[in-house]
């Protein structure tokens, strides 16, 4: 047999293996996907409560620092995910200034490190849509004299398609996150471990079909949210337009 | 629709572990990859009724761990620098718990040809001869630490190989992948090689030299620096692992009928 | 409390050190309606937006009979090109309402009432970006009245607009002047500004040229460029 040979084998065991788990509702696999998803969400209605109300911010305000924020977050979307969870690690160790919290190595921290990594991502794309809707809205909120508050209310509202978008790029960078959640979560079984962190440790044991299993299924799971999230959002449009 | 969203999230939510005694200690790849700590921790749950949470990193980086106070205790192997750690005042004593062994693995074909010598020192020297690919973990672990003292030993310094040394700062399973897909040869620890799924033409090929015992110590965290410390689990944990029961759960662990690690705590 | 006597003193706006309009004195006593009259670039939409106060005002003063934070709230504004909410038709008319705090059930009763009265009852639930040209700008009128301002001021409404469609805005705009609210319209529609002026505004390079009764005006205009944009000619 080839290398090549040897190489699909692995990824045809994979699939076999993923379609295994699923079909036996394999109790650890139930458990760390559970995780996975309560992490992610979590992290995802964090920070885009941070993230949707700053790019609406930085589009209705016209303040001094302003440009200089935005060109900081759109540098912070490529930030290394390892870096946020050195400095995550660093501000919750117990030596550290947030150390009596005692929050390192728990799912808390993760959804901490996460929420740093999507808040700049989700802010970036959702104020270039704002940005688009504020100048066709511009003249037409001022004529109309409401407050400032009102004004990004509207923006947000009549913006959510664009804003969902937005939010779901945060969920698949989230979910797919293994750097900085290995480093602040320690991938501690029946504690911190999720899909990622799970496939880095199967990866590392060299049990490549298992660790492929999990791998499809993250995927699988990524595609699910997307289209329940999606689904969610078409039957509140079609009851309400 | 909002009531069901609501509720699903308040479900996933549910999922949290129920609150019991519950310490963290910080243990090297090569133990977690072992898989022993699947026996050890049920039975110290079902005996204890304490929970163990096992943080899964390099030596080097569980001593840090120890060091900031962010594990109870620390299990690894690396001699010299749990003596540091304890004479630092990090940690309150060192425990010998047990040891397994280190084994040099390689391509079948063998091209260096170290099955055949007698010592771990010869073997070395023949792959150095014959610049060989050898696959060195160099991540500061208690395994990398191991491997550098070995070419020491043997005269030779890492520092000034080629090309064909090749330090790839990652964790055993990592390494051992590295060494699987360059038909290289590795220093690794034997429960991590028994249990590595991805062997390719990979070997053992030479083993049973004393200066490859990997000996294990357990390094209860000191309270005086980080008082939240739970010194009393930690404790509880040390006289369960040094326990006729651990010994018997430790020596009777195998691998394809391959004993792994020898219980030698002192009682 | 009234918004009228509306004095304007010097006022001016520029951009960049470049005036765009001004300076200008003008004097409206808030009955019926106003046109101003110009051809094409001479500022009519700027002064339209520096009355509402949406251009910033760089000299002189605008002074409104009360105080600026009320007369904020008792102005509408209807552009040349109708912005639409990317909502419902009942939701765009809601929305001024529910901004100064109507309760739903209220703003709704009373978008539903001005649906009817520009005879877009029918297409309440269809999506705002979706109308054409005409129903968008009746709904923009709609929406600008709404909250019933003293002052309803008007950028060519019916500029990019038909014939029919045409008819039925200056039919809205000639109810809502006999209910009592004061319309400012910028024009450069001749017919329109015959139809609906009580009072006229000439401007020409930024700058009032005339201001008065507007039989007066179209009868006998005093200014060479007056008379000369009445014959039809162009003006510069």
């Amino acid at each position: 047999m080839t290398d090549e040979w040897a190489q699909m084998g692995d990824l045809w065991a994979g699939i076999t293996e993923a379609f295994r788990l699923l079909v036996t509702l394999d109790r650890d696999l139930v458990e760390i996907t559970l995780r996975s998803l309560q992490v992610t969400l979590t992290a995802l209605v964090i920070g885009s409560a941070i993230a949707l109300p700053l790019a609406a911010l930085l589009a209705v305000r016209r303040f001094r620092f302003r440009r200089g924020v935005i060109a900081v977050l759109n540098a912070l979307m490529g930030l290394p995910p390892v870096v946020v969870g050195l400095v995550v690690y660093v501000l919750l160790s117990r030596s550290g200034p947030f150390g009596v919290l005692g929050l390192l190595f728990t799912p808390t921290a993760m959804i901490i490190a996460q929420v740093i990594i999507i808040v700049p991502l989700i802010a970036s794309i959702a104020h270039q849509s704002l940005r688009d809707l504020w100048s066709e809205y511009h003249d037409l909120l001022i004529s109309m004299n409401v407050t400032q508050g009102q004004k990004m209310r509207t923006l947000l509202w009549d913006a959510r398609r664009a804003l969902l978008t937005a939010s779901l790029a945060g969920f698949g960078r989230a979910i797919g996150e293994v750097g900085a959640i290995m480093i602040v979560g320690g991938n501690i079984d029946h504690a911190t471990r999720v899909l990622t962190t799970a496939i880095a440790l199967e990866t590392g044991k060299g049990d490549f079909a298992l660790a492929l299993g999990l791998g499809i299924i993250l995927i699988g799971l990524a595609i699910t949210v997307n289209l329940a999230i999606h689904w969610l959002s078409r039957t509140e449009q079609e009851g309400r337009w | 629709m909002r009531r069901l969203v609501f509720s699903v999230v308040l479900t996933l939510w549910g999922g949290i572990a129920a609150a019991q005694d519950m310490m963290r200690m910080a243990v090297t790849t090569s133990f977690q990859n072992s898989g022993l700590a699947g026996v050890l921790l049920p039975a110290i749950e079902a005996d204890l009724g304490l929970e163990v949470q096992l943080v899964v990193v390099g030596t080097g980086q569980a001593l840090k761990l120890g060091e900031a106070g962010d594990v109870d205790a620390i299990l690894v192997h690396s001699r010299r620098a749990e003596e540091t750690f304890v004479a630092g005042g990090f940690g309150r004593h060192r425990r010998e718990i047990m040891y397994n062994d280190f084994v040099l693995i390689g391509p079948s074909a063998d091209g260096a040809a170290v099955a055949a010598v007698q010592t771990a020192a010869d073997a070395l020297r023949k792959i150095e001869a014959t610049q060989e690919t050898f696959v060195s973990r160099g991540d500061d672990s208690g395994t990398h630490k191991k491997e550098l003292a070995l070419w020491r030993a043997a005269a030779l310094e890492p520092e000034s190989f080629g090309d064909w040394y090749k330090a790839v700062g990652a964790g055993m399973g990592a390494a051992l992948n590295t060494a699987s897909g360059l038909d290289a040869y590795i220093l690794s620890d034997r429960a991590s090689w028994l249990n590595f799924g991805n062997k390719g033409t990979l070997a053992l090929l030479f083993s049973g030299d004393p200066v490859l015992f990997n000996q294990y110590a357990y390094l209860p965290v000191s309270q005086e620096r980080h008082s939240h410390v739970k010194a009393v689990l930690a404790s509880k944990l040390e006289g369960w692992l040094t326990s006729p029961r651990a010994a018997a759960l430790i020596n009777g662990y195998a691998i394809n009928g391959e004993r792994l690690f020898t219980f030698n705590a002192t009682p | 409390m009234n918004l009228f006597p509306l004095t304007v003193r010097r006022a001016e706006t520029s951009r960049r050190g470049k005036v765009l309009v001004g300076p200008i004195d003008l004097d409206l006593d808030g009955s019926g309606a106003t046109v101003v009259m110009g051809p094409n670039g001479s500022g009519k939409t700027t002064l339209l937006r520096l009355l509402h106060g949406a251009a910033r005002l760089t000299a002189g003063q605008i002074t409104w009979a009360c105080d600026e934070q009320y007369a904020r709230t008792q102005q509408g504004f209807v552009f040349q090109r109708p912005v639409m909410l990317r909502r419902t038709v009942l939701d765009n008319l809601m929305y001024p309402l529910r901004m100064r705090g109507v309760v739903r059930t209220q703003a709704q009763i009373q978008a539903e009432e001005w649906a009817l009265r520009v005879g877009l009852e029918k297409m309440l639930g269809r999506v705002a970006t979706n109308l054409s040209g005409g129903e968008q700008q009746k709904l923009a009128l709609a929406r600008a009245m709404i909250t019933e301002p003293q002052v309803l001021f008007l950028d060519e409404p019916t500029a990019a607009l038909d014939g029919r469609a045409t008819r039925e805005v200056e039919a809205v705009l000639r109810a809502a002047r006999a209910s009592g609210m004061h319309l400012i319209l910028s024009t450069h529609d001749l017919g329109q500004a015959k139809r609906l002026a009580d009072e006229v505004v000439f401007i020409l390079h930024g700058r009032v040229l005339e201001q008065g009764n507007a039989r007066a005006f179209f009868d006998a205009p005093q200014s060479i460029q007056a008379r000369a944009f009445l014959r039809g000619d162009i003006v510069e």
